[in-house]
């Protein structure tokens, strides 16, 4: 039996092995991908974004058990960066979630941000899509700091929580770096330590500067405290007013018309740089143009339009 | 662009002691070596690691435990891969072990023991030349 | 210390030593390029009157028995008394524990020390899911009192002192300690012994973990109360740097973390109990690590004394001498053994053993050769056993108080790891004390780098350990081990539940109801335990009301 269809029927270890194949971009991955696609959508995708140490992954697993007390299954997806010296990476962020590790209704899965630039959000929707499919209700993503790479990440989420927590001074930081037009839900956790407050009234007056006041869903802010499971209820209520008003207001649609238009593009990156590079290694042909661009008896753009018509004409990536 | 294949490494601290300083040296120097690694915590029961196992689809699983226990403790881990068709995972371990044991270990399903002492290096130059990266159709499921 | 005569002299000696030096090295250059101590402080050449020109003699070194203490805590150290001789020790089955304490009894040891296997430590009973395959294995496996009763089985309590290395179940231990002697009919007034009962280490290093941090702090403000109260020769905690060193650390961490652990300690018990700083301080007691650096080890608890002496009078303004001075326990470094050519561990060990005694320690562990293989046999920890003795009674060292005193070199180096030491209590305070520091994971993240540092030296050479990077043969050469029988598990399962099912269950079950009231009040919750202990409550049977009421712990900030 082939990997999809044991997926589609819940089975944990050809999920995990499909999971790694897309994220090493083996060949065939993409075909069992393809098999797969049909029947991805339906899962709800909450991203959790926030500095390092504010709580996520603790956040997750109180989470975690908020949803299996509603019979809910989940997926988790814990991004943690790669060691940019040795290519390795530590993935702890389930030491956190290890009370489920047993619950045949989670799954959790590290991924590590290799060498991925703007590929990462291309393996991590592939990854959402697999859990997908395998049948997740809820999927629960936690990306570390906020630089573009999560923001990207963060669009494939239906629901996006920024983690924050009082007294530290990263949460302007944070705000800065354009993660307030991204986020639905501030978190603001370790609700008890000291400044809680404070954040609280200066996130409340930025996003009233910030945010256009037709907007259908305004930006909430929470408190939590992870750690002894309080406002868990409360987050939980949220997120899912969250989920309804994306319905209810129609944005629902559009948002994944938008999350399509996103995911192609980038497939169509990737894909085109990874043809063009093999191309270049394969046979000496681009090897070729470049040797006519540099003695100047052809210009850059006739030469990728060169490229694209040959690649058009093989029909596939 | 393919980001290439990389072990995956599951370092597992079963039973109840806390002695985590020799799991987390092999976890850096795992790191280190080019692999990830996943570090699920102290104090796991084999079907807690074994679930990880499964999760993460990792290559190899480095016990580590030095409360004695092990004769229960990485024997119940083999037999838990057994039950879930998981016994391509490569299991090895170490800790306070009485070399008596060492070859009961290894009867029950432990490729390699590591004692006390040991170099990191040694251990890293195991995994990179006894364990590859799995494949779904490469090796029986 | 010095005449400006005699530093005029220093240098200008030193100059003819340096251009002959420079000669000599051209021709053979030095063996490294750079020396340090295991924890990596960079060690001069040579150490001159220079290097101590600013130690004053009476204010910081002295006389052993007076402020700072610098070379001791009493005024005779061990020509008045030798350092007691107490190994720890436990194993599989309470009587297969009382009879090791026997035989070691007969040979001379001098004080008991009891190792508890995990699931003891843990608070589980031996038939708690958790506990497959763990009982008796690296301690002695004990649930109720029938359990502690055959343990000290014709140990005379009012006649040595028992040592009992346990943290978060400390007050179920202790409890049945005091139970046991109350049925001997021996007064508490005439047992003595300590109890580890240090939490905060476990939070940094160990890991034995059950409460999280707050109530874990008020249980031990609990025993400190209640031993002040009526248990005045116990020490109700030990503040253990010995984990924090195992777990990687270097010496000054293990030295500015075990103090600053105190100094949480300290405040809490004065806070919470608002009892007077000289009724409880001078029981507070310490224990260390003593690892391979000789010279590094003996400054490290000269520091130690003298950085105690100084919190104590100026931070916590105590007025009895005897709260100043710092007593501890040390035990050789079980992380420095390894497990290549085993026979050389006696020799680390005698090392280890010799700095700790020259360094002025209360009592003394030597590890057995065997402890990274297993537990140890009777063959190795007799000959652990000796080394102290020999250390005792042939070698002279115990002839005259603090001998290293006056050399430059130690002089600045215990000069040199206090500074650093006060670095890291200062941060630490700045940080809003230990415990606020732990929730950083601070020291946690400092231990784990520290850790693998040492590491990497090693395996590039820096760092020699023989049979292993360097004279290694390959060939293994084995001791006999101790086996533990693989039947104690059922038999200790089986008489745990004989136990339950033939006590008073109403009374038990009583007991451990106003424990669970107790936790409710700020009562001092000792008395409840001894009840429950009286009325042969398990230990997991207590230590479930805590986690119910308090709620279990799980390990919060990993720093890998
Ligand atoms: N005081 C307090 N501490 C918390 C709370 N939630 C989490 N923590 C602690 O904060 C630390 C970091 O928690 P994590 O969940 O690992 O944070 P994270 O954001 O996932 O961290 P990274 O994955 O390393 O970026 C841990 O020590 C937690 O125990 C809370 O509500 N209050
Ligand atoms: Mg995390």
């Amino acid at each position: 039996m082939g990997l999809a269809k044991r997926v589609l029927q819940g089975d944990v270890r050809a999920t995990a092995r499909l999971l790694r194949e897309v994220e090493e971009e083996l060949p065939g991955a993409i075909d069992e991908l393809k098999v797969l696609y049909p029947h991805t959508g339906k899962a709800h995708v909450v991203g959790i974004t926030g500095a390092p140490g504010s709580g996520k992954s603790t956040l997750i697993d109180v989470l975690i058990d908020a949803y299996r007390k509603e019979n809910k299954t989940v997926g988790v997806i814990a991004i943690d960066p790669s060691s940019p010296f040795s290519g390795g990476a530590i993935l702890g962020d389930r030491i956190r979630m290890q009370r489920h590790a047993t619950d045949e209704g989670v799954f959790i899965r590290s991924l590590a941000t290799r060498g991925w630039h703007g590929g990462l959000s291309k393996a991590a929707a592939n990854v959402i899509h697999i859990m997908d499919a395998m049948g997740r209700d809820v999927i629960l993503v936690e990306t570390v700091g906020v630089g573009q790479a999560e923001v990207d990440i963060m669009n494939f989420a239906h629901t996006s929580l920024v983690a924050l927590v009082p007294g530290t001074g990263d949460w302007v930081q944070t705000l800065k770096a354009g993660i307030l037009e991204i986020a639905d839900i501030f978190v603001i956790n370790k609700a008890d330590k000291q400044g809680v407050n404070e954040v609280e009234v200066e996130l409340q007056a930025m996003l009233q500067m910030g945010a256009p006041s037709a907007a259908a869903w305004k930006p909430r802010i929470l408190l939590t405290e992870a750690i002894n499971n309080k406002g868990i209820d409360d987050l939980m209520e949220v997120i899912r007013q969250h989920r309804e008003s994306l319905i209810a207001s129609g944005r629902y649609e559009a948002y994944l018309r938008e999350r399509s238009r996103l995911e192609l593009v980038e497939v169509l990156k990737s894909s085109l740089m990874d043809r063009v590079s093999r191309m270049a290694t394969e046979d000496d042909y681009v090897e070729k143009l470049i040797d006519d661009l540099a003695s100047r008896r052809v210009d850059p753009y006739s030469a990728a339009s060169d490229v694209l018509k040959r690649i058009v004409q093989e029909g596939k990536f | 662009m393919t980001s290439g294949r990389k072990l995956r490494i599951l370092v597992a601290k079963p039973g109840l002691d806390g002695h985590d300083r020799g799991a987390k040296i092999l976890a850096r120097a795992y790191r280190d070596a080019g692999f990830e690694v996943i570090y699920s915590g102290l104090h796991q029961t084999p079907e807690q690691i074994v679930h990880v196992a499964l999760q993460e689809d990792v290559d190899l699983i480095g016990l580590s435990c030095l409360s004695g226990a092990h004769m229960y403790l990485f024997p119940r881990v083999i037999e838990l891969l057994k039950e879930n068709k998981a016994e391509d995972i490569t299991v090895i371990g170490g800790g306070i072990i009485p070399v008596d044991d060492i070859p009961k270990l290894k009867k029950a399903g432990i490729k390699e023991v590591f004692l006390p002492g040991g170099s990191l290096k040694d251990m890293v130059d195991w995994a990179k030349a006894n364990v590859e990266p799995c494949r779904y159709g490469e090796r029986k499921e | 210390m010095f005449t400006q005569r005699t530093l005029g002299q220093v240098r200008k000696g030193g100059n003819e030593w340096e251009r002959e030096l420079e000669r000599s090295v051209e021709q053979k250059p030095e063996r490294m390029e750079r020396f340090s101590t295991v924890s990596d402080v960079e060690v001069k050449r040579i150490y001159t009157p220079e290097d101590v020109k600013d130690t004053d003699f009476a204010r910081d070194i002295g006389y052993p028995g007076i402020f700072p203490f610098t070379r001791g805590c009493q005024p005779s150290m061990y020509r008045g008394r030798e350092w007691t001789f107490r190994m720890f020790s436990g194993m599989g089955s309470a009587a297969d524990t009382n009879k090791r304490w026997h035989l070691l009894l007969g040979q001379g040891e001098t004080g008991l020390s009891t190792a508890f296997d995990f699931p003891t430590l843990m608070g589980y009973d031996s038939d708690c899911p958790r506990a497959r395959g763990e009982c008796g294995k690296c301690g002695v496996a004990i649930d109720t009192l029938t359990d502690f009763e055959i343990l000290t089985d014709s140990i005379p309590l009012d006649g040595v002192t028992t040592s009992m290395t346990i943290n978060p179940p400390a007050p179920v231990l202790w409890a049945m300690y005091l139970a046991v002697a109350e049925k001997n009919g021996i007064g508490w007034d005439k047992i003595g012994g300590t109890i580890q009962n240090d939490m905060l280490k476990e939070f940094i290093a160990q890991k034995t973990l059950m409460l999280p941090p707050k109530p874990s702090i008020r249980l031990i403000s609990d025993t400190v109360e209640f031993g002040t109260k009526y248990v005045p020769r116990w020490n109700t905690i030990s503040i253990s740097g010995y984990h924090i060193r195992e777990a990687g650390s270097s010496a000054v961490q293990e030295l500015a973390f075990t103090l600053a652990d105190g100094i949480a300690y300290v405040q809490d018990v004065l806070e919470r109990k608002k009892l007077d700083v000289d009724s409880f301080a001078p029981r507070l007691s310490f224990f260390f690590n003593s690892h391979l650096d000789f010279f590094e080890e003996i400054a490290k608890f000269r520091a130690a004394r003298r950085m105690w002496a100084k919190i104590m009078r100026y931070r916590f303004k105590a007025e009895d001498p005897r709260s100043w001075w710092m007593r501890f326990h040390t035990q050789t470094a079980g992380c420095s053994l390894v497990a290549q050519q085993p026979y050389n561990n006696v020799i680390r060990t005698t090392a280890e053993a010799l700095a700790a005694v020259m360094g002025g320690t209360q009592s003394l562990h030597t590890n057995s050769l065997d402890e990274t293989l297993a537990l140890p046999s009777e063959f190795a920890v007799t000959i652990a056993l000796r080394t102290q003795q020999i250390i005792a009674d042939e070698i002279g060292v115990a002839n005259t108080i603090d001998p290293m005193a006056g050399s430059y070199f130690v002089e600045s180096l215990t000069n040199e790891i206090e500074e650093r030491a006060w670095e890291y209590i200062n941060r630490i305070d700045d940080m809003g004390g230990m415990l606020a520091a732990i929730e950083m994971g601070f020291p946690q993240r400092e231990i784990a780098d520290a850790a693998y540092h040492y590491q990497q030296q090693i395996e590039g050479g820096e760092k020699v350990v023989i049979g292993v990077n360097k004279y290694s043969t390959g060939e293994q050469v084995y001791p006999p081990l101790l086996q533990i029988s693989e039947g104690l598990e059922e038999e200790q399962i089986a008489r745990t539940m004989e136990v339950k099912r033939t006590r008073d269950n109403r009374k038990a079950i009583q007991s451990l109801n106003a424990l669970r009231a107790a936790c409710k009040t700020d009562k001092n919750m000792m008395p409840y335990v001894l009840e429950a202990v009286k009325a042969y409550a398990t230990e997991q049977e207590i230590c479930d009301v805590w986690r119910d009421v308090f709620g279990e712990y799980r390990e919060s900030s990993v720093h890998l």
